[in-house]
């Protein structure tokens, strides 16, 4: 009695900066889906709950208009990046060896998660201003080039890493049991990948929601995304309409994210 | 790619033959990827050099001469009378070292709430760390602006923590948080701090918790096994979170946008400047490629710390 | 006896297998040559990295000789892919499809092969009655036990009727009672199919009780084929003899040599018959190696081999007795034990110990 338990693991004051973590991750988020439902225009009183400005924001043509803009290019750019990624990991992986040259592929495919954003945009502001003066095109391919580009590494990753985990013997399986390449590749190898790919479609789907500098600078005149809209809005007076817009857009990547998690949880 | 280029998948293909037609499907399969990266994310960056070597043009643009304005204007001003006069460009110096600065804070601060909070979920029971890994990476993939948003909607003048502390009665005028250094560095450290979180849990999952209790057993403190047996162990994921962080906090352009009010700009902010309002195109495309360096003198620091012999890989 | 093949089925000539090249070149397989009969249960028997699995990815097609040839039913195979193979292997991890039920997985090499609907569903029944399997027919791999996972990567291989099956140590994953159960299910699978069986272990005990005939394999060499009562009794090297069963060597000198027999001369001027093996012929005077079994040997009143007891372990259904010889060496002797244990030998106790004829042979090496 009285002799407490020597715990391994516990170092003290840890679980306390843990919780003092969560409360700081979500204490914002909690607070900013709270005042989207105040009946005031400020925060500075609560009113009482209200849905007004979810009224407000639905009923709002530009938020409409922006926020079709925005799936639209992502999903575009995350079924574009995620076939390229399939196929990219398809040929990445299961090597014994690494082909001449696959290290110089793994910087190139990695090289938007290591280059800012703000250089990326810089750079295709540029390029993309060049080829809209020779072409005079002033579309959404730009947007969606761009967008395809950046998510292809977020695709990558989760596809890439079901291939490694997956046995290589089931393959081999299959040849032995008369199947062709193609066949093995239809009937064994891709319905095993399934959830990868369905995890990358969905990183990249949440990826192009989430990119906001790149599509800042290249993007033409009226064709605002969600956040590039939300960004500007940051300027002026802040209404809760704000706080609606954001808590919806919350609730999208949620559930992107969720299905990303449950899929990434089954084990190839 | 035709079905029958598939044919060697991870077979052993010894024959040379054999292994040049897999090096040959391979390439086949990632070309239409490379293109595309090629075209829209690391091709452009050749044309930002060229950029940074012309001048610029009235309304934005660039005129086609060679110059090395652009570069001289990153570091150094001339008198607007008199161009033999030349001084140091110190409102640049200062965004510089602003940014810097407030990265390396950045980075300081999500190791220290990090560190904890990836040791707590790593000590959680084996099925219930996937949750509290979900919980960090949610925030992580909700959009940048908006949990720059949420950041403001805490600290505002009107904001939650004003609200309270006014509530309380602590204080009667609302403490100026918003467009301040703090701001900015408090939302960045916010919108990174899943970055550290989640190296970090990496590598500290994959520690054997027996040699923790080997320490002890051989009277080592708590304080000893996490100085000397904890720390060296999960050094890659240290190292790893760190420059995840920091890279995004040095290029870190819509934080400082919207929580440091115009006034205190990062170098992003000072980038766009120069693509907007400045209408220097070859300055913007310097201080770019300023930034690019620091990142890849960032890069080359993570790589060598990572080879080093001693230094157990991540991964 | 070896047995008088019928026809061949699977001929293996001169086969060799380099893996890396330079300096890292690991020989795997060193011109290794088989021949092995229609419907005989044939094992590869070694220890781990002898060259017993190389040699059957060659056979089922993953892996390419670097020299020599395989023959199937006397044709040439080598420039066929996996898939065009009339052989199947059973893995060792089974390698199921996850994601197919036991009756997809069973059906896949006919559905591959574009078999009717009809032809597929009455074989995979007939195949899920051969292994006992029927009421698993609809779940997937990860809802059945191991056993029953090992059931149904045979009945997958063996579902398109194969020439040869290719098992490679496909029951090292059960445990020790079901080892023995799907031992006895594998002799009856063959017997009943009449497919030729070539199944790759390191297990001794599992060769001796299943095979027709037993290949040794040791540093990518075949260093012995026969039957397993052949190979226990009559080893041909001292590697075979060490590796399969418990073993004494003793040294001799040759006497006179005669085709597969010979006279020993033991250091204690005892003569002794000796098996000889095949293509050894020793001339007189040369030093040799004997072999005799320790259950072979007997404790005696008189014998050709005289030491002191150093130690007797009691096993249950028997002794071993650690025997220190004059000569300096150790022997160890198995006797059964009987109801009444009088008599039996102590600690100290000097004993002599008598060979019966036939349980010496010469080894090489």
């Amino acid at each position: 009695m009285g002799k407490r338990n020597f715990s391994i693991a516990a170092l003290p004051g840890f679980a306390t900066i843990a919780m003092i973590t969560f409360v700081f991750l979500y204490l914002p988020i909690v607070t900013l889906v709270v005042y989207s439902f105040n009946e005031a225009a400020s925060m500075a009183r609560w009113e009482g709950f209200s849905l007004r400005w979810y009224e407000a924001a639905l009923n709002n043509r530009q938020v409409q208009d922006v926020s079709i803009r925005s799936l639209v290019i992502a999903a575009w750019a995350a079924s574009l990046a995620t076939i390229l990624a399939t196929m990219a990991a398809l040929a990445t992986t299961r090597n014994e060896r690494r082909f001449p040259g696959q290290t110089m592929v793994y910087a190139l495919i990695n090289q938007p998660l290591m280059v800012p954003e703000i250089v990326t945009g810089v750079a295709l502001l540029i390029f993309f201003a060049m080829i809209k003066v020779s072409t005079g095109y002033q579309g959404l391919a730009y947007l969606v080039a761009a967008h395809t580009a950046f998510c292809i590494p977020f695709a990558y990753l989760p596809i890439r890493a079901r291939l490694e985990t997956m046995d290589l013997t089931l393959e081999r399986a299959a040849a032995d049991l008369y199947a062709t390449p193609w066949q093995a590749f239809r009937h064994v190898t891709l319905p095993l990948l399934v959830p990868g790919v369905i995890a990358g479609f969905m990183l990249a789907f949440v990826t192009s929601l989430d990119t906001v500098v790149i599509t800042e600078f290249i993007k033409s005149a009226g064709q605002d995304t969600l956040p590039t809209y939300m960004l500007g809005q940051m300027r002026r007076v802040i209404t809760p309409e704000m706080n609606a817009i954001s808590t919806l857009f919350l609730l999208l990547s949620l559930i992107a994210v969720t299905v990303f998690f449950l899929l990434s949880r089954k084990k190839a | 790619m035709s079905a029958v280029e598939l044919a060697p998948h991870g077979a052993d293909t010894t024959k040379p033959k054999a292994r040049r037609g897999d090096i040959a499907w391979r390439w086949w399969l990632v070309m239409p990827a490379l293109i595309v990266l090629l075209l829209a994310a690391s091709g452009p960056l050749l044309i930002v050099l060229v950029y940074s070597f012309l001048e610029p043009g009235n309304f934005g643009g660039v005129v086609w001469n060679f110059s090395t304005d652009g570069w001289f204007q990153v570091f150094f001003t001339r008198d607007i009378f008199d161009e033999t006069l030349v001084t140091p460009a110190t409102a640049h110096l200062d965004i510089f070292w602003r940014s810097i600065k407030l990265a390396l804070y950045t980075t300081l601060i999500t190791a220290i709430l990090g560190f904890p909070t990836a040791w707590f979920i790593a000590t959680r029971a084996p099925d219930v760390r996937p949750i509290w890994l979900f919980l960090v990476t949610i925030p992580f993939w909700t959009n940048l602006v908006i949990r720059t948003f949420a950041i403001m909607e805490v600290i505002r003048n009107e904001g939650l923590v004003n609200n309270v502390l006014r509530g309380v009665g602590i204080v009667s005028a609302p403490i100026q948080m918003l467009f301040t250094d703090f701001a900015i560095l408090l939302g960045m450290a916010y919108v990174f701090l899943p970055l550290m979180v989640l190296p970090l849990y990496a590598s500290m999952e994959k520690l054997d918790f027996k040699l923790l209790e080997a320490g002890y057993d051989l009277y080592a403190s708590r304080l000893r096994v996490l100085w000397h047996i904890v720390l060296p162990l999960v050094k890659p994921g240290f190292i790893a979170g760190s420059i995840l962080v920091f890279i995004p906090a040095i290029g870190a352009y819509v934080t400082p946008r919207i929580l440091g009010g115009g006034r205190n700009l990062m170098l992003g902010n000072l980038i766009e400047l120069q693509f907007g309002q400045g209408r220097n195109w070859p300055l913007g495309s310097a201080l770019a490629l300023t930034l690019l360096v620091i990142v890849v003198i960032a890069l080359l620091f993570y790589i060598r710390s990572t080879s080093q012999p001693e230094g157990q890989r991540h991964g | 006896m070896p047995s008088s093949a019928t026809r061949s089925d699977i001929e293996v000539e001169k086969l060799s297998k380099v893996f890396g090249s330079g300096e890292d070149a690991v020989r795997a397989l060193d011109d290794v040559s088989l021949t092995i009969p229609e419907n005989e249960f044939f094992t590869l028997l070694g220890p781990s990295g002898c060259g017993k699995t190389t040699l059957l990815r060659m056979i089922a097609g993953f892996e390419q000789p670097t020299s020599g040839r395989i023959k199937l039913g006397g044709s040439d195979i080598d420039d066929l892919p996996p898939n065009k193979r009339p052989v199947n292997t059973v893995f060792q991890s089974y390698a199921l499809f996850p994601h197919m039920t036991v009756a997809q997985n069973i059906g896949f090499a006919l559905k591959m092969l574009g078999k009717p609907k009809a032809e597929i569903d009455e074989t995979v029944s007939r195949m899920l009655k051969l292994v006992k399997m029927e009421p698993m027919a609809n779940r997937k791999p990860a809802q059945i036990s191991g056993g029953q996972q090992q059931r149904v990567a045979l009945a997958r291989a063996l579902a398109p009727r194969p020439r040869v099956l290719l098992l490679d140590e496909p029951l090292s994953a059960l445990d020790l009672k079901l080892r023995k159960e799907m031992q006895v299910e594998l002799k009856r699978l063959q017997a009943e199919t009449g497919i030729t069986f070539i199944f790759v272990t390191h297990d001794q005990e599992e060769a001796l009780t299943m095979s027709d005939r037993i290949a040794v394999m040791s540093a990518g060499k075949v260093l012995q084929v026969g039957p397993p009562r052949e190979i226990y009794n009559h080893p041909a090297e001292r590697f075979v003899a060490d590796f399969i069963g418990d073993t004494n060597f003793i040294a001799a000198k040759i006497e006179r040599a005669n085709g597969r027999s010979a006279t020993v001369r033991l250091p204690s001027g005892t003569a002794l018959d000796a098996g000889l093996p095949e293509g050894l012929s020793p001339g007189e005077g040369e030093s040799v190696t004997l072999v005799v079994r320790p259950e072979h040997a007997k404790l005696a009143a008189e014998g050709p081999l005289r030491g002191t007891v150093e130690n007797a372990v009691y096993f249950g259904t028997d002794t071993h007795f650690h025997i220190r010889l004059d000569t300096g060496d150790l022997f160890i002797l198995r006797s059964q034990n009987a109801a009444m244990a009088n008599g039996l030998p102590e600690t100290g106790d000097a004993v002599s110990i008598a060979i019966p004829e036939g349980a010496v042979q010469v080894v090489r090496g």
